[in-house]
């Protein structure tokens, strides 16, 4: 029995509410995404838990299918960046050579430009949609994991285990797959938490800023930004979307806590 | 009781570890140790890793390192009591009284000051000295101590020196306030053994003229017993005996004590070598990728069936690369390798799998030889489904008669390495070695890492697997007791190249080349005033020439 | 030459030459991607010919390369070309903001690098009782939280519950200092607290890092008092990797205000690219993008240098 600590079941509970509430959003989203159904910025009432939005639509159901295109956009842009990222670290660590160094210096030059300002240029020229926000985090996040992963290779290449392979005669399958994989897991699987929640930040900034999905469809950054103006006005409908974006990358965080402390005490253990 | 420096009643010292994902837990590292040391005495403090040593060398100026916490007991510094006393006086106490020289001069000395400042920093803070006094000290105790230059050596940043000058630079710095003990931890231990008699003396040398005392913790009773008055053995926090350093070395009582005195003392009679060497090694000189030197020159050295061949030497030697170059890891620019009659490609993609087989290879940190997420069986194993296409039941009673041979119980097959001490992850690797087959087994200093009577015992068991297998081995290791208790023929390396070669008895018998002398005459003696000679001997050497 | 020199020489001309290829990676990306600048400004009712005379005027009709020439010669002689969308030139419009914007990235270096650092040593000092777990604690609730939402709950609470600071950032030239301080408060403190967490995390792991060295348990076991140990060996093997965190930091802070600039509504540089990127008028977006990229570049070269000149390997060498 594993025994879980209260901070990792709190993340677990809320990542996966805000999951089961993405996928299956058409049936639990009270009205329509687009439908008028009241006042503008109305409060709080039996009808709109949420109140109403900046146009009137019911901002529980914007919320809803605004987390399940955030949650979506991010679950897609972290298997690419991931998959990308570690299987390009993985070969460069173990080849080495020139192709180690050309994709390192590759990624050393990428990363010489902040991710946000990399994202503006080439959007500035893109269509925005969908497919081209997914290519464009994916591809600029890969530059992070794989460095990761590159560096997590590189110490396990080193060592004496792997050595013994390659003196064994192991192929380059077996010691990418069955030597340096299984150690260098952990990290990674707490890394891939710490992408997800980078890639919601990111989509949200972008959406915030006019530049990621656009009306009148809407991920949670883009309601913050329908709804900024009420601010002034003293009406915080644009503080719920910004509140689901934080709680749902503190609880992804405590969840990805959890695991790498976990795979860490089991290091050189059952695993 | 005025006269007595030290006293340390009924000890105990415990700790607080953090294991990942656990809860944290306190364990006890010394449980009730009583000792006392008069003015200008040396006390030796030995036991293997985990003994509790260092922890109660430090407890006499109240320090526990980390977690470490005396849990009970009392201490007495010149007759004051000095558990539980303030800060204030503990200060006054370390800086003055009892002084510290730690394994690794290199880490304790501050990279960003000079080394004068450092040495003298104590008897400044304390107001022992004036700067200029202090100064005068140091500079007289670098000379004692035998550092080049000792009027200027101060002025040199910490890593512009030599580790052994630096651990004398440590030795003076813990001399310099005056102080009345003087704790040494292992100062000697991370030193090339040539340099390791040199410090040594200076040490001791620096004992006896100030009339310090100390505590001298080390792992090896052969140094020990050069330096120290009395010994005290220590093992898993408890003392085991304590008695004058003649009493400990010629006449122990306890039987731990009887296992350590002899544990050098194995003794292998060389067999003759045969006419057709299994391993040639044919002039070869070698370099690292992207360098422009030679870490090897012309190394030629055979290696006979079911025999082993010691290559020894000191760090930098070549002795490690040679194995490189045996297995493959680093093409030679010149020079061949013969195995078993035929010619072995130069690189490891050459070699057909035969040969991958037959020359297997152990290492000296078993911990990171062998992948942490694989069981004993798979680890074992692997060779077996690898070159001999082994499956199911076959295998599995193929790994559990390695097991037995490796001494070891069928029930470890499911353990993981981290399961396993220190001993049995060496035994694995030897396991997973002799499971291909070979005929030449590389070890590369499989015992250095280990504690010497649980070295002795791997030594055993690979010269009984060696009558057992008829396996050769290539032996490299910096020990020269090791050498003498398993090899055959023996290969003396120094700076890339081979200066002494030959059967052991011709090897370990004069007339010795410079080098060899050096190195032979270093080994530190299980005897009381080896030290002594060993130095008199030098000098007259040196006075004749 | 000395080797110190001549490893900062390297880090100058490697800056350089990084600098160079992210100007060949911005230019890069916004003419070889498939988007179409004429066609964007002109719409999809854009007649063919007018699509050809604008490409024309834009110098499209030239080879990529004779192109990024004429671009980087004009960016190093300050010219970096006239605004698409009103034909202003991009350097006028460009100098003042980026004058406000680092007067505000400024002000919040000002207020986070000692409070991180002091946390930091906080941090260390109580390290595993309750300062140093309220402190992790924050830290990762403030990396999990976007930079707007900082800056909306303290202009919903401050600015306008408490009406306690302005909710949108306004800065003339002929404002007093008070004044712009005054103007600006809201932004610093997201900007701020943005930071904060990050560089307190990393001045917490460095500091640990020296004070477990073997030459601190030296110092204290000779008798020196505590302040007397972080003072003379702590601190001076801190220096480096600290203020290494600090430009690290500072180059993330870049980063943060381009959000927290169109939050508050500050005429600065963030605010300028973004609807610049909205308009598709791609000469300010490659402006833009070339400063953010040199400051950024710059920071970070900063950070390498002082890890250089601090280490005591180096300056003394054998």
């Amino acid at each position: 029995m594993i025994r879980i600590p209260p901070a990792a079941l709190i993340g677990l509970f809320f990542t996966g509410l805000y999951f089961f509430v993405a996928i299956f959003a058409p049936l639990i989203a009270p009205y329509s995404m687009t439908e008028i159904v009241g006042d503008v910025w109305e409060p709080s009432s039996s009808e709109h838990w949420l109140g109403t939005d900046n146009i009137g639509r019911d901002l529980l159901t914007r919320m809803i299918y605004g987390g399940r295109t955030t949650i979506f956009i991010a679950t897609a842009a972290t298997i690419l960046s991931f998959s990308l990222g570690s299987i390009l670290g993985f070969t460069a660590a173990v080849v080495g050579g020139w192709v180690d160094q050309a994709m390192s210096r590759f990624v050393d030059l990428i990363m010489s430009i902040p991710t946000l300002i990399f994202a503006l240029v080439v959007l500035s020229v893109m269509p925005v949609t969908l497919f081209m926000l997914i290519m464009v985090m994916g591809l600029l996040d890969s530059t992070r994991v794989y460095r990761l992963a590159r560096a997590v290779a590189v110490d396990i290449n080193v060592m004496d285990f792997v050595e013994a392979a390659k003196l064994r005669g192991e192929g380059r399958r077996w010691i990418i797959f069955r030597e340096i994989l299984p150690n260098a897991l952990s990290p990674l699987v707490a890394e891939m938490g710490l992408r997800f929640i980078f890639a919601v930040l990111f989509v949200s900034t972008l959406s915030f800023l006019g530049l990621g999905v656009q009306p009148p469809n809407a991920d949670w950054g883009g309601i913050v930004k329908e709804n900024k103006d009420g601010i002034v006005y003293g009406i915080p409908a644009a503080l719920v979307p910004a509140v689901a974006i934080a709680t749902l990358a503190i609880s992804v965080n405590l969840v990805a806590d959890w695991v790498l402390n976990r795979t860490t005490s089991l290091k050189g253990g059952r695993g | 009781m005025s006269d007595k420096l030290l006293k340390v009643e009924n000890l105990k010292i415990g700790a607080r570890i953090y294991p990942p994902g656990e809860k944290p837990r306190n364990i006890d590292i010394v449980h009730g140790v009583s000792f006392e040391l008069e003015k200008g005495k040396v006390l030796g403090l030995i036991g293997e890793s985990g003994a509790g040593k260092s922890t109660i060398g430090l407890a006499s100026m109240a320090y526990g390192r980390g977690g470490v916490e005396i849990t009970g007991g009392k201490v007495w510094v010149n007759g004051r009591e000095i558990l539980g006393t303030n800060l204030k006086d503990l200060r006054k106490l370390r800086g003055t009284e009892v002084t510290y020289v730690s394994q690794s001069a290199a880490a304790s000395f501050n990279p960003a000051k000079k080394i004068m400042e450092q040495v003298i920093e104590a008897s400044l803070h304390q107001g022992k000295f004036s700067k200029k006094e202090a100064e005068a000290r140091a500079v007289e105790l670098f000379t004692k101590l035998g550092l080049p230059d000792p009027e200027n050596i101060g002025d040199r940043y910490p890593h512009q020196v030599s580790g052994g000058q630096l651990q004398r630079c440590m030795t003076a710095l813990a001399l310099c306030p005056e102080p009345d003990l003087v704790v040494f931890d292992e100062p000697t231990t991370a030193l090339d053994v040539t340099t390791q008699i040199d410090v040594l003396m200076a040490i001791k040398d620096a004992i006896r003229d100030t009339g310090v005392a100390a505590l001298y913790i080390t792992h090896d009773l052969a140094v020990v017993a050069q330096v120290s008055d009395e010994i005290m053995v220590l093992r898993m926090g408890d003392m085991v005996e304590h008695g004058t350093t003649d009493q400990i070395i010629n006449n122990p009582v306890e039987e731990y004590t009887r296992d350590l005195v002899s544990v050098r003392s194995t003794q292998h009679d060389g067999k003759p070598p045969t006419d057709n060497p299994v391993l040639t090694v044919e002039n070869v000189t070698a370099r690292y990728k992207g360098t422009n030197f030679d870490v090897l020159h012309n190394v030629t050295m055979e290696l006979h069936p079911g025999q082993t061949l010691a290559v020894v030497g000191e760090s930098g030697s070549g002795k490690s690369t040679t194995a490189r170059v045996i297995t493959g890891l680093l093409p030679p620019r010149e020079g061949k390798i013969h195995f078993d009659g035929r010619d072995l490609s130069s690189d490891l993609e050459g070699r057909s799998r035969d040969d991958l087989r037959e020359l297997q290879m152990i290492y000296q940190m078993a911990d990171v030889a062998m992948n942490p997420r694989q069981t004993v069986g798979t680890i074992i194993g692997r060779p077996l489904e690898f070159y001999f296409g082994m499956r199911g039941a076959e295998k599995k009673k193929r790994i559990l008669e390695l097991l037995e041979e490796i001494e070891m119980g069928p029930e470890f097959m499911d353990r993981y390495p981290a399961e396993l001490s220190g001993g049995q992850k060496q035994r694995v690797c030897i396991a997973r070695a002799l499971a291909a087959k070979p005929k030449v087994i590389i070890c590369d200093e499989v015992t250095s890492a280990l504690d010497p009577l649980v070295a002795d015992g791997i030594l055993k068991l690979l010269e009984n697997l060696q009558k057992i297998e008829n396996v050769a081995y290539l032996f490299i290791t910096h020990d020269l007791a090791t050498v003498k208790a398993i090899a055959d023929s023996i290969a003396v390396m120094y700076q890339g190249r081979v200066v002494r070669y030959g059967p052991k008895a011709e090897v370990l018998a004069p007339p010795f080349d410079d080098y060899t002398d050096l190195l032979l005459s270093s080994v530190p003696e299980m005897r009381l005033g080896w030290l002594e000679e060993v130095v008199q001997s030098r000098k007259m050497e040196s006075a004749g020439n | 030459m000395h080797p110190v020199l001549k490893l900062v020489a390297q880090r100058l001309a490697l800056s350089t030459l990084l600098l160079l290829a992210a100007s060949v990676l911005i230019f890069a990306g916004t003419t070889i991607l498939p988007g179409d600048v004429a066609q964007n400004i002109l719409g999809q009712s854009a007649t063919p010919e007018s699509l050809a005379n604008l490409r024309k005027e834009l110098g499209m009709d030239q080879p990529a390369t004779t192109r990024y020439f004429n671009w980087l010669f004009g960016a190093l002689q300050g010219d970096l070309g006239t605004a698409l969308t009103n034909g202003r030139d991009i350097v006028d419009s460009l100098g003042g903001r980026l004058k406000n914007t680092l007067f505000l990235a400024f002000w919040a270096a000002v207020v986070a690098v000692p409070l991180a650092i002091f946390l930091g040593l906080l941090a260390v000092r109580y390290r595993e009782r309750w300062p140093d777990k309220l402190i992790s604690a924050v830290t990762l609730a403030s990396i999990s939280v976007p930079e707007f939402l900082i800056g909306y709950v303290l202009m919903y609470y401050i600015g306008v519950q408490l009406g306690w600071a302005p909710t949108v950032s306004t800065i003339y030239d002929s404002m007093s200092l008070g004044e712009k301080l005054g103007a600006i408060a809201l932004p610093v403190t997201v900007l701020t607290m943005v930071v904060l967490a990050h560089m307190m995390r990393m001045t917490r792991a460095a500091i640990l890092n020296v004070m477990q060295s073997a030459y601190i348990e030296t110092a204290e076991l000779k008798g020196l008092t505590s302040f007397q140990v972080i003072a003379r060996h702590a601190f001076p093997n801190a220096i480096a990797p600290v203020v290494n965190v600090v430009m690290l930091n500072l180059a993330y802070l870049v980063v943060g205000v381009v959000v927290v600039e169109v939050v508050f509504v500050y005429p600065g540089m963030g605010q300028y690219l973004v609807d610049h990127v909205a308009k598709r008028d791609v000469p300010v977006v490659q402006a833009c993008g070339l400063i953010f990229a040199a400051v950024y570049i710059g920071l970070n070269m900063v950070a390498d240098i002082v890890s250089i000149l601090a280490n005591p390997r180096l300056r003394h060498p054998k």
